[in-house]
């Protein structure tokens, strides 16, 4: 379904880079965002990622040969940091994926179709809404102990797409009314072409900078689920470091803050830097803020 | 320069309430980028005299108007020349140069203008009533009583054939578009100004309510005696509320005179092709011309004649010489015909009037 | 209904050239009402209006905005649907239309919006607008194919060079292009009868009359049946000349009939107050006529109508008696359709 939001809407592109680099803040955001991105994704063909446990050196200090100090099993903290982003990250943006998909085919449906569906789907987005996440992940963890984080991806998206479907479903009504879809359906277009090629490709930049909040919602989520320890440990991952760091008290040891310190500030750096990228986005693509 | 007026004549106490020298209007389009949207536009108005700017859209006779009373957006400024205007106690100001206060005490009092499209132009939350209220104590501070605003009001709202009764307590969208519109006019002229702007007044109202505000703006101005300016692109109104008519096309004043002037002897191509892509109504069928293209970005004219590259009269010397503004014949107070057209004089012997 | 061809109705047509039945039409609406809830009560928009279009001819619909105009339009296109009477294509009643059929007269009554600026998809280039429905009912092969069908279409709609439009945006236009991509658009399904809504009002004086001549073409050389609003009389009298007017008000036709006639010679009060108050470029002209004076400046509200002839409260021929106690019926006289007491009696 990113298709929808990408591929056919030219122009798009253009838009947001334009949306991005017109402000500084934005820029300095893309460049954030860039920056962890190459660093959880480049980082680790470029270090030697072997990080063998050794007793010897428990909560390490910072040297020259592990420049973050080492943790509780005296493995190191950087190669840790720089293999964990790759997780959390992969699950925010499937997560965000399935979130924007789900609510852009149901608003989609739900705004221009109308009557029944409509009142069906609102129905769902409703009982959606009232189901508590943290308490359904609970359930979920002590019935599959060995949760992919492709299943967590999921679920996440399962659960927060009532939102953005509401919204999205508003903005096909108004659509809807407007006089090139009127002209569309007297060309006898048929309602899917109508709902996906001419209505949808409008909300291209709006579904776009939702898909971004969404990211963000989902490496919260899933970081906040590691550190309950709701999801199994299984690779390495900044939201299991977190936990681990509280699990063996690293807050009372200075020598334990890089461990415990370190996934937090790259995790707020990503997030930081979608955020500021995501309101000069925001502006250039929503029409409202747009218009002159 | 290409001045209409002798601008040696200083204006007296006799002389044009409005005189325009040379004015520029450009927008910021970017953080060092502005376009000349009104290029080097001169004119004089004299004391109740009406004058209609005519033109396609985008030929810069809203910016203009907005202009002469600094009712600019924020991106827009007027970069160059003089506009002086006589104010009721005779003073000469130019309103370039006017301090926000007195600016504020100079629209309404002695300027007012009538925005198209009179919906905007009210707090939808506000009773009419109160838009008068507001009006008379922004611009008079005070002086008046809320009775004896109310009772002018009243008053103004009879002289455009409104039932005070009904408007004053009504809010503006409980009334039609033309009510709104002839409720916006006794606005404009509450305290009596020597001039009133007027933009697209009657556009989007219907023909029946057009023609009644119409004849009322022509009534009320033989009455009170002010001076119009008025902005449109329906040359039936030019012809029927002006008595002396500006022509506009890319941001350049080309051709100005009397109404008859520029409907039966327009010396400028551009004027009689606007004006013969009109359909009359009355009489047999005439087949209107037509004029293809659209006018040129103010951001890229040609280098000639603005008009070159759609005129059907123009010829090599066109695009590379731009015209000057030349007076063909010369009347007194502003109401001389003059035209920007390097082939004006043989254009006119060779009889492309229409009569 | 069992009866579901045309009913012959009184029409202009017979009272100068009898022989053309109902038959000749392509698209006819007879007695068609349209009501609108609002909070302050029902409107009743359009209230029993027979029309006829007729292939390569102009019916003009004009009125004063309210007047039903473009209600009556969107009946007329099937973008809404008559509380009561019919709409009828090709003799067939449209409301008793299988799918094939209906889809079949979907496109070939097609609609243009007023607005140039609305009526285009932002996003999508014109050669994605026009050749959209050619694409959709397989009329092309391949994308070369829609390509130069889009081309052969911009080129009859006088858009020129077509290549060099054909991967502009909407926002690249201006307005009269813009509009003549929303004709091109209606061609590419064939038409029929176009139906016009205050297509050319947006646009400027310069731009309108060439798009009227771009749409007589495409009227006399295709043969396509126009169904023409305006509220601009001039502009009716130049594209009707040789078709019909009518003209409503409070959704009803007071005149119809040959539109030289009744330009140039209105009968309704109504119609020639229109006439009257149009601004004529002509400084001389405006200055020395002599003006209609109508009784009342305000429409009255479609919700509480007048008792007898809906214009009564502002016709300057009213007279006591029927005026105000009976609707005028819409009869022939002097050799058009006319509703008025005080005219047919004369």
């Amino acid at each position: 379904m990113a298709v929808v939001n990408t591929t056919s809407a030219p122009g798009v592109w253009g838009a947001v880079w334009q949306g991005v680099t017109r402000s500084t803040s934005g820029f300095l955001g893309l460049c954030l965002v860039l920056g962890v991105l190459a660093f959880s994704f480049v980082g680790p063909l470029l270090i030697d990622t072997r990080n063998p446990t050794d007793v010897t050196a428990i909560w390490g200090p910072i040297t020259s040969e592990h420049w973050l100090g080492t943790n509780h099993e005296g493995k190191d903290t950087f190669v840790q940091l720089v293999l964990g982003g790759r997780e959390p990250i992969w699950v925010g943006v499937v997560a965000a994926l399935i979130t924007v998909a789900t609510a852009v085919v149901l608003g989609g449906v739900a705004g221009y179709v109308r009557g029944r569906v409509d009142h069906l789907l609102l129905q769902l987005t409703d009982i959606t809404m009232t189901i508590p996440f943290i308490v359904l992940m609970l359930v979920i963890a002590s019935f599959y102990r060995t949760a992919s984080p492709l299943v967590v991806s999921f679920i996440i998206g399962l659960v927060t797409w009532p939102y953005l479907m509401r919204s999205i479903r508003a903005q096909v009504l108004t659509l809807k009314e407007r006089e090139f879809v009127e002209a569309a359906r007297l060309q006898d277009l048929g309602t899917a072409r109508i709902l996906f090629v001419e209505v949808l490709p409008n909300m291209a930049g709006y579904i776009f900078v939702n898909f971004i909040i969404a990211v963000t919602n989902a490496i919260y989520a899933v970081v906040g689920m590691y550190l309950l320890g709701l999801l199994p440990s299984t690779a390495d991952n900044w939201g299991l470091m977190i936990q681990q760091a509280w699990n063996n008290n690293a807050f009372l040891l200075p020598q334990a803050a890089p461990f415990l310190i370190a996934p937090m500030v790259m995790i707020m750096l990503f997030q930081i830097g979608l955020v500021t990228m995501t309101r000069s986005l925001e502006q250039a693509l929503n029409p409202r803020l747009r218009d002159r | 320069m290409s001045h209409v007026t002798d601008p040696t004549a200083a204006p007296t106490a006799e002389g044009p309430l409005l005189s325009v020298r040379g004015v520029d209007v450009g927008y910021r389009t970017g953080r060092r980028k502005q376009v000349t949207a009104v290029r080097d536009v001169s004119f004089d108005l004299y004391p109740g005299q009406s004058m209609a700017l005519v033109g396609e859209s985008g030929c810069g006779k809203t910016t203009l108007g907005l202009g002469l009373l600094r009712l600019l957006p924020r991106t827009g400024v007027v970069s160059a020349g003089e506009v002086l205007f006589r104010r009721k106690d005779g003073r000469l100001v130019d309103v370039r140069t006017l301090a926000r206060e007195d600016l504020r005490r100079f629209r309404w009092n002695e300027a007012a203008m009538v925005f198209q499209g009179a919906m905007n132009a009210f707090n939808p939350v506000l009773r009419v009533r109160d838009h008068f209220l507001d009006t008379f104590r922004a611009h008079e501070g005070g002086r008046r009583s809320r009775a004896r605003i109310l009772e002018r009001s009243a008053e103004l709202l009879r002289m455009v054939r409104l039932d005070p009764a009904r408007v004053l307590d009504g809010f503006p969208h409980e009334l039609s578009g033309g009510m709104r519109q002839r409720t916006l006019i006794a606005l404009a002229l509450a305290l009596e100004p020597q001039l009133l702007i007027l933009d697209e007044p009657t556009t989007a109202l219907d023909i029946l309510t057009q023609r009644s505000i119409v004849e009322r703006l022509a009534e009320l101005r033989e009455e009170l005696r002010f001076a119009m300016v008025f902005i449109t692109h329906d040359l039936g109104l030019a012809a029927e509320l002006a008595d002396r008519v500006g022509t506009m096309y890319a941001g350049r004043m080309i051709e100005t005179g009397t109404t008859r002037d520029i409907f039966h002897r327009a010396r400028h191509p551009y004027t009689s092709a606007l004006i013969n892509s009109v359909p009359p109504v009355t009489g047999d069928l005439r087949v209107p011309e037509s004029l293809p293209g659209g006018p040129p970005s103010v951001g890229a004219l040609p280098p000639g004649c603005s008009f070159a590259p759609r005129c059907a009269r123009a010829v090599d010397r066109c695009e590379s010489t731009r015209p000057t503004l030349d007076v063909l014949r010369s009347r007194p107070e502003g109401m001389s015909h003059a035209a920007a057209c390097l082939r004006s004089h043989e254009l006119f012997s060779e009889g492309v009037t229409r009569d | 209904m069992i009866d579901r061809t045309v009913p012959a109705s009184p029409r202009p047509g017979h009272a100068h050239a009898p022989g053309t039945g109902a038959g000749d039409a392509v698209l006819s609406l007879r007695g068609v009402h349209q009501v609108f809830s609002t909070p302050r009560g029902d409107v009743p928009a359009v209230a029993g209006v027979d029309l006829d279009v007729r292939p390569g001819k102009v019916l003009c619909l004009v009125g004063e905005s309210g007047c039903g105009k473009t209600t009556s339009a969107r009946m007329a296109a099937g973008l809404a649907d008559p509380v009561h009477g019919s709409v009828f294509f090709r003799g067939r009643d449209v409301a008793a239309m299988d799918r094939r059929e209906k889809g079949r007269f979907r496109r070939s009554v097609q609609y243009i919006h007023q607005d140039p600026y609305a009526s285009l998809n932002p996003v999508r280039t014109v050669y994605s607008t026009v050749s959209a429905g050619l694409r959709r009912h397989g009329l092309v092969k391949d994308r070369r194919e829609a390509r130069r069908a889009a081309a052969e279409l911009l080129e009859r709609v006088d858009l020129t060079p077509a290549e060099e439009h054909l991967d502009k945006y909407p926002h690249q236009m201006s307005g009269g292009q813009r509009q003549r991509v929303a004709v091109a658009r209606a061609l590419a399904m064939n038409p029929e009868v176009i139906i016009a809504d205050e297509s050319t009002s947006m646009l400027d004086v310069s731009i309108r009359v060439s798009l009227l001549n771009t749409l007589g073409r495409l009227r006399d050389e295709l043969g396509v049946g126009f169904l023409f609003i305006t509220h601009d009389l001039a502009v009716a009298k130049y594209f009707a000349w040789e078709g019909e007017i009518a003209v409503m008000y409070l959704g009803r036709v007071v005149e119809h009939g040959p539109t030289s006639r009744v330009i140039n010679d209105p009968r309704h009060p109504y119609t020639e107050a229109l006439i009257d108050a149009v601004c004529e470029p002509d400084p001389d002209l405006a200055r020395n006529r002599e003006r209609i004076r109508l009784r009342g400046a305000d429409i009255p509200d479609l919700t509480d109508l007048p008792p007898g002839c809906d214009f009564h409260p502002r016709c300057p021929l009213y007279e006591q008696g029927d005026c105000d106690t009976v609707r005028p019926p819409l009869v022939p006289g002097h050799d058009r359709l006319l509703a008025c007491h005080v005219v047919n009696r004369g």
